[in-house]
């Protein structure tokens, strides 16, 4: 239950592009005060008389809750389909309707423990957010973003200024070492002592992130991507399989009990099925 | 439906705030407003409540329950289309049991009006989960939900023909308290929607709920496969509320004391409007809270205004005037004074 999130008017303030991306700053009162790290928004599409019916949904890059404009938010966008381009064309004062915070935040640690933040493409925008938070609790932040290539990479600058230690990976080796940002994370886990991996990222990347990770006995925190319908919990468009503590699989939300899981609960190879021995999965008649 | 109802000039003028009786009655079922929140499209209501006063509006009908917990169908379940969407969650519920002990239980205590959604993939199963209910009571009426698209067998879309759809809606009849309203809801894809609807209300269903989704496809042109893991699924969303308007209206035709819950796209108060002079008793909003979730209070207000603007002073006496005989004479409620009218007041006056 999001039991803290609010519908609000806001108002763009500034599109900047950046690489293949977009940041979007808009004024969203009211859910700026109550966002934590890894929680997102949901953005209404096309103004009144659109043909979208859909909200889509962004992780919160960075909430700002002072300065001229009152409480102000940062996502990322990338432009890939028919809503999202619309988006990276508002102007400054354009309309937008936000509803948020949603879904779970990252769990913190409580006391002062190392942690290695993994970012895939813009997945690295949450990341800000936590590192910042982290560092607040005396963490150790060790931050790896990857992308296939040096336009895809995102946060490095705003990241490098946060975190301990910065580690750039592109698969065609435009940008930082040349290879995946799990090979990065490998590295790390191999040769230091790690307490906790937090990733946000491409489905394929974060389910390497949680394998590597667990196989190591290091507890980790993945943001999932699924696409959402409604990213309040009614329309049960969002869930992939999880499996629970007492060992039953469950079909789950991603909206409301996500969208950050532990790696470990999470049964990555078998996304996009009803894996065998889900709770209600039914059997077929003979 | 032929009520000598007086209309008014096209007057806007809300600022004497007259009392208006927004109570509607499907049936035997009471409901303070006529807008209730559309099965599958609000959960329990819990979730809601967060962004309106739940109590507020006439009710919520929850998500289809069915006897045993069940997992729905894998993912992508959904496709945006124009103006609409596809499903297929394939009824992912937590079992009747569960349901009773968490989601009606909490209905109950928030004082919600509740309108329970049953499923069921035999005549067996709805006529055991109305028996789990019955016994649990605590709710105001059950929509019996023949038509989810969303099932391995076409079959099972009990709505598809009338002796099926009939069948479903008699035993859970019997299995239900007496004093308990049945909707049936029924499907759109069939050829004669008024056959079903008077078949189910022989067999003893106190209404109808028109319509549930439309069977629709989406290829995925990227991966040259369809969109949907369920290959097919449920089309709503404002691009079918014209075939939901003309089913609600060929219902009312045939049989006009049939209670019916109109559904269907419904986006603005207007579009409710437009369901309600077709002939529905009270409509419920559905994909466009997925949309808006404050959409059930919007809509609900945004229909007030409407009726009050057409100088209605209670609802019902909107229910069906698509339908009226004759045209009654018109007259303004902002108490005709002369000066009131400007040219824009006689602008549907053509020359």
């Amino acid at each position: 239950m999001n039991s803290g999130a609010l519908q609000v008017n806001g108002e763009v303030l500034d599109v900047q592009r950046t690489g293949k991306y977009f940041v979007m700053s808009v004024t969203a009162p009211g859910i700026v005060e109550r966002t934590q790290p890894g929680q997102f928004v949901t953005v209404g599409m096309g103004g009144e008389t659109s043909s979208m019916i859909l909200r889509r949904s962004f992780a919160i890059q960075r909430v700002h809750s002072r300065g001229m404009y009152g409480g102000t938010l940062e996502f990322v966008v990338s432009p890939a389909g028919k809503g999202t381009k619309w988006l990276t064309k508002l102007r400054r004062h354009d309309p937008l309707n936000l509803v948020g915070p949603l879904g779970k935040p990252f769990t913190l640690p409580t006391k002062a423990v190392s942690c290695v933040l993994v970012g895939g493409g813009y997945g690295s925008a949450p990341l800000i957010m936590l590192a910042e938070s982290l560092r607040d609790r005396g963490c150790r932040v060790d931050t790896i973003i990857g992308a296939s290539t040096e336009m895809k990479l995102y946060g490095e600058l705003e990241l490098k200024r946060v975190s301990t230690s910065l580690t750039l990976t592109t698969e065609d080796g435009t940008a930082g070492i040349q290879g995946r940002a799990t090979d990065a994370l490998v590295t790390i886990l191999d040769a230091a002592q790690v307490d906790v991996v937090y990733a946000c990222g491409p489905m394929p990347m974060l389910a390497s992130v949680a394998e590597e990770s667990t196989a190591r006995k290091v507890f980790s925190q993945c943001s999932v991507e699924e696409s959402m319908a409604c990213g309040i919990g009614v329309c049960m468009t969002c869930v992939l399989p999880i499996v629970g503590e007492d060992g039953v699989t469950r079909m789950l939300r991603s909206c409301v009990e996500g969208p950050i899981f532990r790696g470990d609960r999470v049964r990555w190879s078998d996304i996009g099925t009803i894996p065998d021995g889900t709770l209600g999965k039914e059997v077929s008649q003979p | 439906m032929t009520g000598a109802v007086i209309v008014s000039g096209r007057s806007s003028d809300h600022s004497a705030k007259s009392a208006f009786d927004f109570t509607t009655s499907v049936g035997s079922l009471d409901l303070i407003a006529p807008i209730l929140t559309a099965s599958g499209c609000a959960a329990s209501g819990r979730e809601l409540d967060n962004y309106f006063d739940i109590t507020a509006i006439g009710g919520v009908v929850t998500k289809s329950i069915m006897l045993a917990p069940r997992s729905g169908r894998a993912t992508p379940r959904m496709a945006e289309t124009p103006s609409g969407m596809l499903n297929s969650i394939g009824l992912q519920g937590p079992g009747v049991e569960s349901f009773i002990e968490n989601d009606l239980a909490w209905l109950r205590q928030r004082g919600v009006r509740t309108i329970v959604s049953i499923a069921g993939g035999s005549a067996e199963e709805f006529g055991k989960v109305a028996a789990k209910l019955r016994v649990a009571s605590g709710f105001d009426a059950i929509e019996v939900n023949i038509s989810c698209p969303n099932v391995e067998d076409r079959g099972q879309v009990f709505a598809c023909r009338a002796d099926t759809a009939a069948q479903i809606v008699q035993i859970v009849r019997r299995n239900s308290d007496n004093k308990i309203p049945i909707f049936a809801k029924l499907s759109p894809d069939v050829t004669d929607i008024v056959e079903i609807a008077s078949s189910v209300a022989q067999a003893g269903a106190s209404g109808v709920s028109v319509i549930n989704t439309l069977l629709g496809m989406v290829i995925n042109t990227n991966s040259m496969r369809p969109a949907l893991a369920g290959v097919t699924g449920g089309l709503s969303g404002p691009a079918i509320r014209p075939v939901a308007v003309r089913c609600i209206w060929q219902i009312r035709n045939a049989l006009p004391d049939l209670p019916i819950i109109g559904m269907g796209g419904v986006r603005t108060g207007h579009d409710a409007l437009e369901m309600v002079l077709a002939g529905a008793n009270a409509v419920s909003v559905g994909t466009t809270i997925f949309s808006d979730p404050s959409a059930p209070m919007r809509i609900q207000d945004e229909l007030e205004h409407e009726l009050r603007s057409r100088g209605f002073t209670k609802f019902s006496q909107a229910v069906s005037y698509a339908h009226r005989e004759v045209d009654v004479i018109l007259q303004s409620d902002s108490q005709t004074e002369e000066s009131d009218h400007t040219d824009e007041d006689w602008d549907f006056i053509s020359e």
